[in-house]
């Protein structure tokens, strides 16, 4: 990146961003009042409506860094980008609502280590929770860092001011009002992320003339039409920019990477938990995949602009090396082209808030794991609700202060952010497997869940270790030579998956399972699901996910 | 639809979404007698003096609907 700033923020925009810190601030010492119990700061006293969890729950995704990230990433490989919010999402959140809601509400658990507890037995809790722990650390740290390092870029702030600054707002509003406080402010960022970064592609297609004249620009402009198709140029590894096969993004995206995220990572399930009763918790996700569907508008829209109306554009290295604007850049770069005075506070606020809405559902997150699965599990078994209340405002205070300390040590050791970045993909993709067998297959077994969550985990390190030491190996891992890393990532995803649920298939028929009346309420075949009779057709949570579904399909195919 | 006695989320939204409305109109119509230093492409479509006009009518909307009872306070 350039050293010189992009935007020069008027008195006007420091007023906006200046408001926003204030009322953030100001609804954590508001909520504080409301938060009395270890119910209420964990899981906002489970009395949120669907509309307000499901907010939330997209929200926690929607981090500045997804923003920038993939605004940059429609400049680089187009359409395509939109995958990752269509059956990159979609699917695995009406899955999540449809199928799975139920069992996590009904046992209700505190939090995914907790179900895996409650299914498989302490093994497989305390595995998931110390590893899911440390990475939520570990990615606060580095979106801190990452945040603070665009913060320089963009508005030539010092580093050290954007991350003290942010982290300790962040902090002082979660340990004010703990998940209630963060699902309040990740409602309130939702709505000022799509006030300030709604203009860009509004404008934007009014300076390219329209939707069919930027299609018309782009394929001149890059000499084919594969920038702006979907599916149709996924045949072959080598016809579309991003070096990826449909399998992969079907199988391993939208089977495995996406629907583990959306169904298991702690980070987005905490927001459906803090719903008011089954029905609110099954609306949530399902309220979530609409908005989820529209975010393409305001993150992939503004890259295909920029690939028209700010060509030019290079990687990141060579950005470096010439002195030009990187893709990365793409969409400061369009704030700075159409907002002025006011509005430009405003995208930077929106900016802003995605990053601290991104932070606070880690902290959060980590802070019921921490309390629930690590130290009230194998530390201080019998304490009294307001000890773990404390224990959770304290943990809000250390899991900021560590991930502080990840930022600075990223900083020095820029090539960790590589490594941390794969840690999820280790994580993820076993742990859906785990899940899902446990809440359909009553025969998995206690043993078996452990080691098919330990030995997936293990075999995707594995995997990614063999082709870092030997390269040609991305032909088997990936299918072909040709790929890229991110098909690589989708690939690797789906083996460590199958590999998982192979291994937990062939464990369970060697061990003993559960006794059937232990798993009431966690299985399927064995939970008593609340009737919907007495619903009618608009109230009920499978009507609406045929409707979202409907369109999904419909989206599909007019941009195929 | 939230905790009983609580202001709710959506009454805050709708303050927040009032002031930034104010504020952005007003400095765009000000922008249209006295034209900024910086100036923006599509300048001549006055995006903030409308976009502002937008937060603002739906920053109203929202305060006066969730307007928070005695009770709530």
């Amino acid at each position: 990146m350039t050293t010189t700033r992009l935007l020069t923020l008027a008195p006007i925009d420091i007023v906006i961003v200046a408001l926003y810190f204030a009322v953030v601030i100001g609804i954590g010492f508001y909520l504080k009042r409301h938060t009395n119990t270890g119910e209420d700061f964990f899981l906002a006293g489970r009395e949120m409506t669907a509309w307000i969890a499901g907010l939330a729950f997209v929200s926690a995704n929607l981090g500045a860094l997804e923003l920038m990230g993939w605004a940059a990433s429609a400049y680089e490989y187009g359409i395509l980008a939109t995958h990752w919010y269509w059956i990159g999402a979609i699917p695995a959140m009406l899955l999540l609502g449809i199928v799975m809601m139920p069992f996590y509400y009904i046992c209700k658990t505190h939090s995914v280590p907790g179900f895996l507890k409650l299914r498989y037995g302490e093994a497989a809790r305390m595995f998931s929770a110390v590893s899911f722990s440390l990475e939520m650390i570990l990615m606060s740290g580095i979106n801190m860092f990452a945040m603070a390092l665009v913060m320089k870029v963009v508005l030539g702030w010092d580093i050290n001011f954007s991350i003290w600054v942010s982290s300790l707002t962040v902090a002082v509003y979660v340990f004010l009002g703990g998940l209630l406080s963060a699902i309040f402010n990740e409602v309130l960022q939702f709505m000022l992320i799509w006030a300030g970064a709604m203009l860009i592609p509004i404008l934007g297609l009014i300076e390219a003339g329209g939707w069919n004249s930027l299609v018309h620009k782009i394929a001149q402009r890059m000499h084919t039409t594969a920038y702006t198709h979907l599916w149709s140029t996924l045949g072959s590894f080598k016809d579309n920019p991003m070096g990826i096969h449909w399998t992969g993004i079907v199988f391993g995206l939208a089977c495995v990477i996406s629907t583990g995220y959306w169904t298991t990572d702690f980070l987005v399930v905490q927001r459906v938990l803090s719903a008011r009763n089954l029905r609110a918790a099954r609306m949530a996700p399902i309220i979530g995949s609409a908005f989820k569907m529209a975010v393409p508008f305001i993150v992939i829209l503004p890259g295909l602009i920029g690939i028209v109306v700010l060509p030019g554009l290079m990687p990141q290295a060579q950005a470096i090396a010439t002195g030009g604007h990187s893709y990365n850049e793409v969409l400061p770069l369009l704030l700075a082209r159409y907002l002025g005075p006011g509005l430009l506070g405003l995208g930077v606020t929106a900016l802003i808030a995605g990053f601290m809405s991104g932070m606070a559902g880690n902290v959060s997150a980590f802070a019921t794991v921490w309390t629930y699965d690590i130290y009230r599990a194998s530390i201080r078994k019998n304490a009294t609700d307001q000890h773990y209340l404390a224990m959770g405002r304290w943990c809000t205070l250390l899991g900021v202060l560590v991930s502080i300390g990840t930022a600075y040590v990223v900083m020095h050791f820029a090539s960790i952010m590589d490594y941390v970045q794969a840690v999820f993909s280790f994580i993820i993709a076993p742990l859906f497997g785990t899940v899902l067998l446990g809440m359909l297959w009553k025969r998995a077994s206690p043993a078996a869940g452990f080691w098919g969550l330990c030995l997936g985990t293990v075999g995707s390190l594995a995997m990614w270790t063999w082709v870092r030491l030997d390269p040609s190996a991305l032909r088997y891992i990936a299918l072909s030579p040709y790929a890229s890393t991110m098909a690589e990532n989708m690939y690797r995803a789906l083996w460590s998956f199958l590999f998982c649920v192979v291994v937990t298939v062939a464990v369970s028929y060697m061990t003993k399972p559960k006794p059937e009346a232990e798993l009431v309420g966690l299985v399927y075949g064995l939970t008593e699901l609340p009737s919907e009779h007495d619903l009618t057709i608009w109230q009920k949570p499978v009507f609406w996910a045929a409707v979202v579904a409907v369109v999904f399909v419909i989206l599909n195919i007019i941009f195929w | 639809m939230h905790k009983k006695g609580m202001v709710p989320i959506w009454f805050f939204i709708g303050v927040i979404l009032l002031v930034y409305g104010i504020l952005i109109t007003g400095a765009s119509v000000y922008d249209v007698f006295v034209p900024p230093v910086r100036t923006v492409v599509l300048q001549n479509l006055h995006a903030g003096v409308w976009w502002g006009g937008f937060l603002l009518l739906v920053g109203l909307f929202y305060t006066i609907k969730f307007w928070p009872a005695k009770s709530d306070r």
